[in-house]
């Protein structure tokens, strides 16, 4: 028998979760303003900070969650499921949070989109990315924008703006993304349009 | 400028959890909170708690605020512009009893402002959010009843019977008679209620460099409009949206620039216009 020792969550949740809450919101606020999430706990380690502590903030026991198969590792289920007390799901239209690694194809296929009437039944994923700048840049346009703003998220694969592009047209349907990197993220909810 | 902000000294209620609803209905909230961020204009579901004040006093605002709120925080309450108002009291002293919060009446010290039928004269910077307590968040219920309808009217942008209601009120009154509460469109997708706020607020609510929440209690509806975010008042070419004037001024600061309240204030019928909102008042004289 192995024993294994479960990573810590929350030191005092109401205060540690309203931080990150306060530092998600303005990431989605202003989308491509790059957030640091001070902080979070650092997890089981196959996840980014930032990532562990969305999930944490948001997750429990009403949002099922869904796991790339890079990152469901026995580790990953334990420390959500007692912490956030979050369902685990195989298939993705079932799932309110998913949790993906740049570079696959067709990242966003299958989960919710929401529907013309109730468009907030829509996934939201989080994208564990090497890093938030220094990639290709791209301009994002939208609400929460200033006119526009200069974005460089490294490690998105080729065909990425191009699906994006497909789930913005869906508005007011569509995901909405967290991009994840160390303790640091920035979303990109559908509303925004991005010229790669 | 003094430094108004009030750290609290109230014993907190150990009774509650942090800010009065448990972590389970903050993240209920804060979720439908992300996804009116992500929806501009639209109305998103959530689950309304009873909360310790009746519903028309605030309610989805309370909520929407004590998921937001944190001990870093500075809490402005204001109720027609005004931070003395019993409304505006009791919510702020809410606050400060489970929330430990630092309190102002100076718009430009404060983090979140909850807000009942006003958006303050000052203007809003980034970081600071607003958030609004809101009666009917439905722009089209007064024109269709039925919420199958109306969210049906949304879906489909099919917006015509605004324009009609707004015609016939040009038709009957010579202009748009409506003064508060006025329509607006967001972002140029979803027909969007303001909240009671008078008409003279609507522009302030366009490209606004603060994040504004919009919280209806009975009718548990959360929605949002981002920062920098268009937000169009509904007129025709040939008659333009036009915000209220005044041939008077403030009888206390002077402002010729600021909503005004007009009071009586004689058994003769002696009239008084003074500025609605008392921080922007108190801060010219």
């Amino acid at each position: 028998m192995s024993t294994t020792v479960l990573a810590p969550g929350f030191t005092n949740a109401p205060h540690d979760a309203q931080r990150l809450f306060r530092g998600v919101l303005d990431a989605f606020s202003h989308p491509g303003r790059i957030v640091e999430l001070r902080d979070a706990p650092a997890g089981p380690g196959t996840l980014s900070t930032a990532a562990i502590g969305f999930l944490l903030t948001f997750a429990d026991r009403e949002t099922p969650l869904w796991l790339e198969a890079g990152i469901d590792k026995q580790e990953v289920r334990d420390f959500l499921r007692f912490h956030a007390g979050a369902p685990i799901v195989q298939a993705r239209e079932a799932a309110t949070f998913g949790v993906i690694v740049a570079g696959g194809g067709e990242p966003f296929a299958g989960f919710a989109i929401g529907t013309d009437t109730y468009p907030d039944r829509a996934a939201t994923l989080v994208i564990e990315v090497p890093a938030l700048d220094g990639g290709q840049p791209a301009i994002w346009r939208g609400p929460g924008i200033d006119r526009e703003v200069r974005v460089a998220i490294d490690g998105l694969g080729d065909g990425f703006w191009p699906a994006w592009s497909a789930n913005h047209a869906l508005f007011p349907c569509g995901v909405d993304l967290v991009f994840a990197s160390g303790s640091r993220l920035i979303a990109l909810p559908r509303s925004v349009a991005v010229e790669a | 400028m003094p430094d108004t902000t009030i750290q609290n000294t109230l014993p907190q209620d150990g009774a509650y959890n942090y800010a009065y609803l448990d972590e389970q209905t903050k993240r209920m909230i804060r979720r439908a909170i992300l996804k009116a961020v992500a929806v501009p204009g639209y109305q998103v579901p959530f689950g309304g708690r009873e909360m310790p004040l009746p519903y028309g006093w605030g309610t989805g605002g309370i909520q929407v605020t004590a998921a937001l709120i944190g001990r870093d925080d500075t809490l402005k309450v204001i109720d027609q512009g005004a931070d003395d108002t019993t409304n505006a009291v009791s919510i702020r002293r809410f606050f400060a009893r489970v929330a430990d919060v630092a309190t102002t009446t100076h718009t430009e010290e404060a983090t979140i402002i909850q807000t009942r039928h006003r958006v303050p004269e000052t203007p809003l910077k980034d970081g600071q959010i607003l958030v609004f307590q809101v009666p009917i968040p439905e722009p089209l219920r007064m024109l269709e009843p039925r919420e199958t309808e109306t969210r049906t009217l949304h879906a489909l942008s099919e917006y015509g019977v605004m324009q009609v209601s707004l015609y016939e009120s040009i038709a009957r009154h010579g202009r748009i008679a409506k003064t508060y509460n006025y329509p607006v469109m967001v972002n140029g997708r979803y027909i969007m209620s303001p909240s009671p706020i008078p008409k003279f607020d609507n522009p302030k609510l366009d490209h606004s460099a603060a994040l504004q929440l919009y919280g209806a209690g009975r009718e548990k509806r959360i929605y949002a409009v981002p920062p920098h975010t268009p937000v169009k008042s509904l007129d025709f070419d040939d008659h333009p949206f036009e915000i209220e004037t005044w041939t008077e001024s403030c009888a206390l600061c002077g402002s010729t620039e600021s909503f005004l309240d007009e009071m009586i204030v004689d058994d003769t019928g002696k009239r008084l216009f003074v500025c609605s909102d008392t921080d922007y008042c108190e801060s010219r004289r």
